[in-house]
Order: C-alpha cells, then sequence, then structure tokens
C-alpha cells in the first residue's frame, strides 16, 4: 500500500503497524517524538495499537525545547 | 554545513525576541538545501509554551501548523531558533540534552548585548554540539 511519510510518497506491507513504521524510519528518540496521521495526533497510549492504512499522510514531529 | 538567512528573516527574529523579553522566544526556520548549504526562505515566529526566561518548547500544534504551510509551500524544515535573553549564543546543556532530531539545524539568539544581537547555527549530533558557518545576507 501507499502512506506518505514526512511528505514522502512510499509503498509499505499492508497493514503496517506504526511501531514498526517508526523503526523503518529510523526516528531517532522516539520517546520525545509526537506523531499525526491525517492530521489526527496519535496518543503516546496509542501508538502501539495503531496500524496504518492505505493513503495515510504520517508526520513525525520532534519535541523541541531547550534552555538558558 | 553552512546556513544562509536574509537580513529581513534576522531582523523579524531579533525583534520577535524582544517583543518576548524576559521570556525566551522560539521558532521554527524552514527552506532549501543543496551542498551543503540551507537557504533559510521562511522563518516561523513561534509561541514559547514555558513562557520562561530559562526554557523554550515549541507547541507540537504550531510545528504541525508550519510543516502543513512547508508542505504547501515546497519548503523542507531546516531546524529551530531559540533566543537566550541574558546568554551567549552557544547551546546549553539542556539545548544539548534536548536536541532530538540530528538533521535539524540549531539557531541560537543572544540578546545578552542589548545592542548587539547575535545569531549563531549549530549542528548537534549524539550530544555533540558543532557551531556552523551562518551567512546573513
Amino acid at each position: 500500500m501507499k502512506i506518505t511519510v514526512s511528505g514522502t510518497e512510499k509503498e509499505v506491507p499492508d497493514g503496517l503497524p506504526l511501531k514498526d513504521l517508526i523503526v523503518q524510519e529510523k526516528v531517532e528518540s522516539p520517546e520525545y517524538v509526537t506523531v499525526t496521521i491525517n492530521e489526527n495526533f496519535i496518543a503516546k497510549s496509542d501508538e502501539a495499537a495503531t496500524v496504518l492504512a492505505p493513503g495515510d499522510v504520517v508526520e513525525f514531529l520532534y519535541f523541541m525545547g531547550g534552555g538558558r | 554545513m553552512k546556513v544562509v538567512i536574509s537580513k529581513a528573516d534576522f531582523d523579524r527574529i531579533v525583534a520577535h525576541a524582544r517583543s518576548c523579553l524576559p521570556e525566551e522566544a522560539c521558532g521554527l526556520v524552514a527552506g532549501s538545501e543543496a551542498e551543503g548549504v540551507r537557504r533559510i526562505e521562511k522563518v516561523y515566529l513561534l509561541e514559547n509554551a514555558d513562557h520562561s526566561n530559562e526554557h523554550f518548547s515549541l507547541p507540537p500544534q504550531a510545528q504541525f501548523a508550519a510543516i502543513k504551510d512547508q508542505r504547501a509551500n515546497g519548503l523542507r524544515s531546516l531546524g529551530n531558533w531559540h533566543s537566550h535573553p541574558e546568554t551567549p549564543s552557544r547551546p546549553s546543556e539542556e539545548d544539548i540534552r534536548l536536541a532530538h532530531d540530528p538533521r535539524a539545524s540549531y539557531l541560537i539568539l543572544s540578546l545578552a548585548d542589548a545592542g548587539n544581537p547575535v545569531l549563531k547555527a549549530f549542528s548537534i549530533v549524539g550530544g555533540v554540539a558543532r557551531e556552523d558557518e551562518l551567512l546573513v545576507k
């Protein structure tokens, strides 16, 4: 199936779990990354059970912060 | 890595950071990259969710809105910027610890010398910060 990840269309296996996509995309420090699918924010508690569907649009948002 | 920002965008960052004092200000930068040169073509002035003079964080909703805008305008996400109201333009220990995106450019604006704002760009990979050449023109 085709999905769009960070603006790029990709072919991935049908029924790919989100957690596998995170590994496949080599997302650094995934515990600090917020995922959106089709503009919906995925709660951390829901990531493990989330399965991707054809046409999904996925974005990875890195936590950005710091201090003096 | 070389980072290029226009004088107009530099001035926008400085003006916004000054308007946020005494709090730290922050935002995102987007543009293009080719042959080791990152050209900042758009600066996003975002809310510091921490509203602090010692810390900053970008609200995920604002990040997402910026990414949508970047996609719509053919821009690439290049990194973020934040201000240090009272300290030099260099990544703090907290900046380094919280730099989770190794592909990002981290721009830091120091307002420690009120009349001479200093903007520098850094790459932070694996807990190591390296200053990149920054051209304002």
